[in-house]
């Protein structure tokens, strides 16, 4: 199997994916705590690069860790989310800064696709389709609690629960998608589809699957003009993402 | 009858500050039980205990399963719904995926099936109401629960929710627990009223217990009141 298809197949898994379970980031505490997250993901990624691990699990490693402390802060001190994100995440973009090793300074911040191996691949794949059930199962019943939590409780829906096996997803996807786009841009790639998606549907089926379609394409685009330009893919992603969030605007006034 | 809720000795607290204090009293089967108080009596905490969405201390003893019960919350909003490209049918999709359900009882509160692919926020406010209880009727529930169901609304489509909601209590043999400031629904249409303020100030048939003394107290003012004739 040659670098590229395994660059282009792992892109499109985790750009659909990153697309799909973006389509449920809208309510306001996701938003806050989703977007720090992929930066929480650096100080990860250069412990890996310093030891010569699989940059995914220290990706995974230190946001799993940020969003610990995160919520035991918050349990703690009651500041508000949004601050303690602030903070959480300014650390660790500092600490990761400290020890990321210069050379490889590029492929940490915007990511690299020609790094991808088949071990990746895999484990994108999998990850993935776990990730997709999951969220299908839980997609109906966190809507609700994002309308009304009230509402939700009186259904024996336990908005706590459902909230951290988001967030156990978002750190999953994010950390995968750190070798793609990167630590700075994995916010992007899933909340933009979900943005277009948003425009463009009138019921939850068409907005979850566009969401997850345009996450696809954008990846599909982005990987196809690397190879023409030979710019860095991870940037090109989020910008034919943003392009495409461009005409759904217009589409949406129409 | 037989009571289907017994609450004993309930109280609820938050920073500190006692919001029910005390609180006991029974609802029979079959009753519509209006709940009335002033602003910040503690009444949509009642109903929130009442539901085990908040902490509390005493004893609830409800005789029907949690599921058996419908909440519509106060604080739902037709503007909730406009951060989601959700539909009517997604809304009910929540409770049953059989469409030809929904249609129907979308009819039963008199709502036209073409609204089931429109985005809940797009509805007038009576329309919404409307929705809200087919919405609660799903699945047969045995107690409704609701929290100021006009607060929005014109006098006429006032009328209009309470007359469907008495009409579904007839037919479906329905326990119903309504918070409402509007004392012409307590004598017009409920058969039962605890007022409270904080702790129980009374209960029973309206038309015994609401004296103007009483609703004085209640209210802290002199309240004009009409007494309906048999």
């Amino acid at each position: 199997m040659s670098q590229f298809l395994i660059s282009l197949i792992t892109t499109l898994f985790i750009s659909a994916i990153a697309g799909y379970l973006g389509s449920l980031m809208f309510t306001k505490r996701m938003a806050l705590v989703g977007g720090p997250l992929g930066h929480l993901a650096l100080p990860g990624v250069a412990l890996a690069l310093v030891y010569n691990f699989n940059i995914l699990w220290g990706a995974f490693l230190t946001i799993i860790l940020g969003i610990i402390i995160i919520w035991g802060l918050e349990i703690k001190t009651k500041i508000p989310t949004e601050a303690l994100t602030g903070i959480i995440f300014a650390a660790g973009v500092a600490l990761g800064f400290l020890f990321l090793p210069m050379d490889h300074a590029k492929e940490a911040l915007i990511g690299d696709i020609t790094n991808i191996g088949k071990l990746d691949m895999i484990l994108s794949i999998i990850f993935s389709i776990l990730v997709f059930i999951v969220i299908r199962k839980i997609y109906l019943k966190f809507i609700l609690i994002g309308i009304s939590n009230d509402l939700a409780k009186s259904e024996e829906i336990d908005s706590r629960l459902y909230n951290f096996i988001y967030l156990i997803c978002i750190a999953f996807i994010i950390a995968l998608e750190v070798k793609i786009v990167g630590t700075f841009l994995p916010v992007a790639l899933v909340a933009i589809p979900a943005s277009i998606a948003n425009n463009l549907s009138k019921n939850l089926k068409q907005y979850s699957f566009i969401s997850l379609g345009v996450g696809a394409l954008s990846g599909l685009i982005g990987v196809l003009l690397f190879k023409q330009t030979g710019f860095p893919a991870g940037p090109l992603i989020i910008l034919t993402a943003t392009f495409f969030f461009l005409l759904s605007l217009f589409y949406k006034k129409a | 009858m037989s009571n289907i809720l017994e609450v004993k000795n309930l109280e609820v607290e938050k920073n500190n500050e006692k919001l029910i204090k005390d609180l006991s009293f029974k609802v029979e089967e079959g009753k519509i039980l209006t709940i009335l108080g002033p602003n910040g009596a503690g009444k949509t905490t009642l109903l929130r205990a009442l539901l085990n969405c908040i902490d509390y201390k005493g004893k609830i003893d409800w005789k029907v399963s949690n599921n058996e019960i419908s909440y519509l919350p106060q604080s739902l909003s037709r503007k909730e719904f406009k951060r989601y490209p959700i539909s009517v049918k997604d809304f009910f999709h929540l409770k049953t995926k059989k469409d030809k359900d929904i249609i129907e009882i979308l009819k039963l509160v008199d709502l036209e099936d073409k609204i089931i692919d429109r985005n809940p926020s797009q509805l007038s406010s009576g329309q919404f109401q409307k929705l809200l209880i087919a919405w609660g009727l799903v699945g047969d529930p045995k107690v409704l629960l609701f929290d100021e169901p006009t607060t929005s609304i014109d006098i006429k489509g006032q009328e209009t929710i309470y007359a469907l909601l008495h009409r579904f209590w007839k037919e479906r043999n329905l326990t119903i627990l309504l918070v409402t400031h509007d004392l012409n629904v307590v004598y017009g249409y409920s058969n039962a009223v605890l007022c409270v303020n904080k702790k129980k100030l009374c209960s029973g048939i309206p038309k015994k217990i609401l004296t103007p003394d009483l609703l004085e107290e209640l209210y802290g003012t002199k309240v004009k009141f009409y007494k309906h004739e048999e």
